[in-house]
């Protein structure tokens, strides 16, 4: 069985982003890391290709680096792993990341795509649907708990008021929540084998496909200050009007 | 910080190592400073991640790396705000189980190492006496020839893992009329062995976490299967483990430094006094500044001597100067770190005011630092 998890790098979260000027778009550093969404991916193609005998590859778009990103993932335990890096895609959008990673896994072959929901620096939330449409198979999205055997996959789908069950054929796009299963830590071991696993880099014409930004940044404005809360000093009937508040508010 | 002596894989080890303590360590720590106890669990979970095989030569099952990666791993527990937590790991890892990878047998590594690896066997180290601790050749306890083994007679002090280690490295006398140089052994003790007892549990300034113990032993009969390495050539395997012991606690107390240093920051960042951050005082940010600029050339310095080390260069005045330089500086840190967090900085629930009782055994403990200091002069 041949399981695909799509990973991102992405500027470590913890240190604050930088746009650059003009095109609004994000500046990368040399060192990015493994989006913590995407672990779920793998932990969870991990899971499935170890039960039923199958690898695990990794695909991912973005500008290479260090590969430190991709590393940690290979370190958690998946078989190899396949880079889009082109200078034409800077600044891609989500449809452009779409049908980019779409080639490439169709390049690799697949029979499972694991797909994180929403990545934390672009959160578009849409890749894995439209990577479904591109690779013309069933899309399975916002998973909450997934079992899979070599020629089906089940899952709960998250909705508003509870879960749907899903079920379909394979081959499809699974796209899992956070808290789908629970990560695995790296060992030592997997972190110095991760360096001898094939890890290939491929440009667009190794893909044989021509793509670029789609859209174009026209303004970035840097979101409203917080305003301060209301005080209510306490004369002794403060709770009344925190009442009222929460009820105004309608929480109670 | 950037350091040429981290390349790739010793980054991806500390962050390893690093999301392990932030996630699995940094909350529970305040139980375990009260229970005064890390639990099994934790030790056995690091086990399976393979932590406990970073120095373990690759046909044993571990990782085969250098002191430069015990140096990470160490950095990172010290990060972890509980020097007893730390330290619980680091005398398996770095101050006992050397004993076994360097100098032990063949057949002893078979035997020990599987468990030590996994966390399922503990071990500890036993040279200081109630009447010996930076005079290591003055210890007593004795080791007659009995049979194919050996009878032990004394008691160790200050023992860090006694109480819960499951084999502990026992430095005794088996030539009474030689120099200690050239009449001390290694021996490995198995807990349970008959007349071999850990007393309660000491009760310290700091390392909370971690337990202390004395050992007894009366008339403990070992087998010549459990001599590590040549009878009466114990004292320089003491001596030579020091050297991985000492950097590795010192790279423990840099992480107790940086931590405690990013704390106090935030926290002046945030409080404030006569209607501004107390950042905004110079006294303040510059007396920080100082301190993280030789935490940051103390740390190199450390990186440097493992590295030495690991060019299988004699580093002896590298490390005595790490180890006296680290050792005092982690307590004028810590002070400071203390000082500025005001009374805050006095209170339990704060984790500055656990690392200041921690690291006042950096300058005492693995070598005081008058003795390290003697060390670097007579290499003068
Ligand atoms: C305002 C703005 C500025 C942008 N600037 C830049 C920029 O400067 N540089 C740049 O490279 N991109 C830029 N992008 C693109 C963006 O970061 C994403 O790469 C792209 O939009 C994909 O959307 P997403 O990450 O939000 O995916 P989502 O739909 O939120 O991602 C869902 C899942 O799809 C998978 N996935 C998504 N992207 C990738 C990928 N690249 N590789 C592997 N798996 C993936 C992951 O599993 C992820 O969890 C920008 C987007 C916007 C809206
Ligand atoms: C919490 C804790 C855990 C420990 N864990 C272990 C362990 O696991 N295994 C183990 O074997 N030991 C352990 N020790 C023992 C530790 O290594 C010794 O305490 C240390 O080496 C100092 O020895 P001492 O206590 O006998 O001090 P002493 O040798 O009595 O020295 C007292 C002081 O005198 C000064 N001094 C000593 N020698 C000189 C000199 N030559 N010149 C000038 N001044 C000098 C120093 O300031 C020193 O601190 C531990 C100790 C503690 C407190």
């Amino acid at each position: 069985m041949r399981v695909v998890a799509c990973v991102k790098q992405i500027p470590d979260p913890s240190t604050p982003y930088k746009l650059e000027e003009g095109t609004g778009w994000l500046l990368r550093p040399n060192d990015q890391v493994l989006d913590d969404t995407d672990r779920y991916g793998v932990e969870m193609g991990l899971q499935i290709a170890q039960a039923n005998g199958g690898t695990l590859t990794l695909v991912s778009m973005g500008p290479t680096g260090s590969a430190q990103g991709i590393r940690q993932a290979l370190a958690m335990g998946a078989d190899k792993a396949v880079i889009v890096d082109d200078a034409t895609l800077r600044g891609a959008d989500a449809l452009t990341t779409a049908r980019v990673l779409a080639a490439a896994i169709g390049k690799e072959g697949f029979d499972l795509v694991i797909t994180g929901t929403e990545s934390t620096d672009g959160y578009a939330g849409v890749v894995p649907q439209m990577l479904a449409e591109l690779l013309g198979v069933p899309s399975l999205t916002y998973a909450t708990s997934v079992e899979a055997s070599s020629d089906q996959v089940k899952i709960h789908r998250q909705t508003v008021t509870g879960y749907d069950v899903v079920t379909s054929g394979l081959p499809a796009v699974l796209s899992v929540t956070a808290g789908v299963v629970e990560p695995r830590y790296p060992t030592f071991k997997g972190i110095m084998d991760a360096k001898k696993k094939p890890l290939e880099t491929l440009t667009l014409a190794d893909l044989g496909i021509e793509a670029g930004p789609a859209q174009e940044v026209t303004g970035v404005n840097p979101a409203p200050e917080r305003e301060a809360g209301r005080k209510i000093e306490d004369d002794g009937s403060a709770h009344l009007a925190i009442i009222e508040l929460l009820e105004q508010k309608k929480v109670i | 910080m950037k350091s040429i002596y981290i390349d790739e894989d010793l980054e991806a080890i500390r962050q390893a190592v690093a999301e392990f303590v932030e996630k699995e360590i940094v909350p529970n720590v305040d139980q375990w400073e009260r229970t005064g106890e890390v639990p099994r669990s934790l030790l056995e979970q690091m086990g399976s991640l393979g932590f406990f095989g970073l120095r373990v030569p690759e046909e044993h099952g571990g990782v085969g790396l250098g002191h430069i990666a015990s140096v990470v791993f160490a950095g990172e527990l010290g990060r972890s705000t509980s020097g007893g937590t730390a330290i619980t790991v680091l005398v398996h890892t770095d101050l006992a189980m050397p004993y076994l990878t360097r100098f032990g047998s063949e057949e002893q590594k078979a035997r020990w190492l599987p468990g030590m690896m996994t966390g399922e066997l503990i071990s500890a180290i036993g040279v200081t006496e109630p009447d010996a601790g930076s005079d290591v050749a003055a210890i007593r306890t004795t080791a007659r020839r009995d049979g194919e083994g050996w009878r032990l007679n004394g008691t160790k002090m200050f023992i860090t893992n006694g109480g819960i280690a499951d084999l502990v490295f026992i430095a005794a006398r088996t030539d009474p009329d030689a120099k200690a140089s050239r009449g001390m052994t290694i021996f490995a003790v198995e807990k349970g062995t008959e007349g071999f007892t850990a007393t309660r549990a000491l009760e310290k300034m700091g390392w909370h976490a971690s337990n202390t113990a004395e050992l007894v032993l009366d008339d403990v009969w070992v087998p010549d299967s459990n001599v590590i390495g040549e009878v009466n050539q114990g004292f320089y395997y003491v001596m030579a483990n020091f050297q991985n012991e000492r950097i590795a606690l010192m790279a423990a107390a840099i992480g107790e430094c940086q931590e405690a240093i990013d704390r106090t920051v935030a926290y002046v960042k945030e409080r404030r006094a006569f209607g501004a951050p107390l950042w905004e005082k110079q006294a303040i940010r510059q007396r920080l500044a100082m301190r993280q600029a030789e935490v940051d050339a103390a740390r190199q310095l450390v990186y440097h001597t493992a590295w030495l080390l690991d060019q299988g260069e004699d580093a002896v005045r590298e490390v005595s100067e790490c180890k006296a330089l680290v050792g005092e500086l982690s307590n004028r840190v810590l002070y400071d770190c203390v000082q500025f967090h005001g009374g805050m900085g006095y209170m339990r629930e704060t984790p500055v005011e656990r690392m200041y009782r921690d690291v006042r055994i950096n300058s005492i403990g693995g070598g005081a630092t008058e003795v390290m200091l003697d060390e670097i002069a007579k290499r003068l």
